[in-house]
């Protein structure tokens, strides 16, 4: 393991000549080798999914693989389309993007009162966020089953939905990210006569744009896969989403890698075509969530 | 009191009016979708209740699941989950991130990006590829591995290989995050420390142990928890590629959560062993935070 860290070492901190240029060393060659293996480990599963996805059944098992379909159909994705796969997709999209919109709407206005306000109690609310946040969430899911049986939200939007906006993440982001914020500028539009609601939608929210942005794309790629709140909330084949829906098609298509395929590809290349776009934004929610404000 | 009370003027009392507005619908899901059920689970889990009875049962689920050998055996394949998963993602994850935080910043984004993409994909459309890479017959694997003239092997249908088989796929969902945090943590250590010791003729490895390592304390504590917390939560890998089994290899706690409400109907025995997973998470949290923490804070 050692050996492994000490050739990441020599790669990532090369030693550098006189000339400035940087010296190959045994240990950077074998860390570069390392991470190509490496990266084709990670990507061979997507390389996988995409190619069968438009294989045809006889040689998707093939042995020896078929590496690249040399003959490929469509069958598989009218096939896939024979399922309620259109509902599922607006299911998924439908649930993610409410979501979405309610959390950072939710947790916009509760991290700024957090972070720029005083008021009795403050701090007890922040630690209760906190604690809530280390505890796991799949914890709580069973009481939360329970209770929204008893309103009857099971197999409902309401029932996906909803409850997601209970999770502190988001505030505690909000409130990481709204300590930034130079109090001048409160301060200064509080002496202009400013309302505490106007002040936070055209003062505050337009400085918290780029924490809400990745904020967003969390809580919408969060909500599309969080398989265990839709496993357990969903009861009909109308109400499934689209991860849950190919789930399901598991066992129907137990040795039909191509439809199989053909789902997967359509349940993830939303959410990388997602990631891809916003990946500087990604990167900066994640770091701003870990790195102390 | 009274003279405190006193001071307070209209306009601080309409500011905190104002704070407790702000926060209220935050505050407000909070309490009725998380605290709440936290309480509640804790209040259920001394009844035996199911869809037919609610009956109060005291200890008994607890001391049942403690007599279960079932529960014993997910008690000891979600700690070796662990006890796997959270060293070599934190390794792998430093490793990378060491290899490319030097690296142009279109390669950075790149490398980040591939090992991003596991988690952020679906983790069922993960899974399910998986599930044909390792398939006895028709997968992958077993083809390369009998080209070194390895004989096939049944992955997830093997008791030995299975919970590994699980541990793999999970790895690679869980380095995403770690990486990121790491290559940005490393951006952050000032180069001019790095470079004093490479004048002192520091080896790499001293380097590493002298100056790298104990800059990244603050990110590995919180890398190790909430590496620690996903993997107690997984849950599609196992139940997608091998429902709990064979002979309950690869049952974890989680996985036992769902089998016993959303199966057997047990919602009391369910939130039990829920409690002693929030237990046992929020024990290893704290230790965590005590060992690595002592300069982190909020």
């Amino acid at each position: 393991m050692s050996s492994s860290i000490q050739a990441g070492m020599k790669a990532g901190i090369p030693r550098t000549k006189a000339s400035g240029k940087k010296q190959w060393s045994i240990g950077g060659i074998i860390s570069n080798v390392i991470l190509t293996l490496s990266t084709l480990f990670f990507i061979f599963p997507f390389y996988w999914i995409i190619t069968g996805a438009f294989k045809k059944q006889t040689t998707a098992t093939a042995i020896p693989p078929e590496w690249f379909p040399l003959h490929p159909t469509f069958q598989n994705w009218s096939d896939l389309f024979k399922n309620a796969v259109w509902r599922w997709t607006f299911n998924s999209f439908f649930i993610s993007f409410c979501e979405m919109a309610a959390v950072c709407l939710v947790a916009a206005l509760a991290g700024y009162v957090l972070a720029k306000k005083s008021f009795p109690g403050r701090k007890i609310i922040f630690t209760l966020f906190v604690a809530a946040m280390a505890l796991p969430k799949q914890v709580i899911l069973v009481p939360l089953f329970t209770m929204l049986a008893d309103f009857g939200w099971v197999n409902t939007y309401r029932g996906l939905i909803v409850p997601a906006i209970g999770w502190p993440f988001g505030v505690f982001l909000m409130k990481q990210f709204s300590q930034t914020i130079p109090t001048e500028v409160i301060e200064a539009s509080k002496i202009d006569g400013c309302s505490e609601v106007r002040m936070f939608s055209t003062i505050i929210l337009p400085l918290l744009t780029p924490a809400l942005g990745a904020l967003a794309i969390f809580t919408f790629i969060g909500s599309w896969n969080d398989y265990f709140s839709q496993l357990i909330m969903t009861r009909s084949t109308s109400m499934m989403t689209l991860p849950m829906g190919i789930a399901t098609l598991q066992g129907e298509y137990t040795t039909n890698y191509g439809v199989m395929m053909a789902g997967a590809a359509l349940a993830s290349v939303p959410m990388i075509a997602i990631f891809l776009a916003f990946q500087k934004a990604f990167t900066q929610g994640i770091t701003m969530g870990a790195v102390k404000g | 009191m009274e003279t405190r009370v006193r001071k307070i003027n209209p306009n601080v009392l309409r500011d905190w009016f104002m704070s407790y507005l702000f926060l209220l619908p935050a505050f407000g899901f909070f309490l009725v979708f998380v605290a709440y059920p936290m309480l509640r689970g804790i209040y259920i889990s001394f009844f035996n209740y199911s869809l037919r009875k609610f009956e109060y049962v005291g200890l008994s689920n607890y001391i049942d699941l403690f007599h279960n050998e079932i529960f014993i055996k997910s008690l000891w394949n979600t700690s070796l989950l662990v006890i796997i998963t959270v060293p070599v993602v934190i390794v792998f994850s430093i490793f990378v991130a060491m290899s490319i935080y030097r690296k142009k910043e279109f390669a950075r984004s790149f490398f980040r990006g591939v090992f991003y993409l596991p988690a952020v994909s679906s983790v069922v459309s993960i899974t399910v590829v998986w599930g044909w890479i390792y398939h006895p017959n028709y997968g992958v694997l077993n083809y390369l591995t009998g080209l070194f003239g390895a004989e096939p092997i049944s992955w997830l249908g093997n008791e030995k290989t299975a919970l590994l088989s699980i541990i793999a796929v999970l790895i690679t969902t869980s380095v995403g995050q770690p990486i990121i945090l790491y290559v940005a943590s490393l951006g952050n250590i000032p180069t001019s420390y790095i470079e004093a010791a490479q004048i002192d003729r520091a080896s790499s490895w001293q380097i590493f142990r002298k100056i790298i390592w104990p800059m990244l304390m603050p990110t590995n504590l919180y890398i190790i928890v909430i590496t620690t917390i996903n993997t107690f939560q997984c849950f599609a890998i196992i139940q997608l590629l091998t429902s709990g089994g064979p002979y309950y290899s690869t049952s974890t706690v989680m996985y036992g959560v769902y089998e016993q409400a959303f199966k057997l109907g047990n919602f009391g025995m369910a939130s039990a062993m829920g409690v002693i997973l929030a237990v046992i998470i929020g024990i290893i949290s704290t230790i965590q935070f005590k060992y690595f923490g002592s300069d982190v804070e909020y």
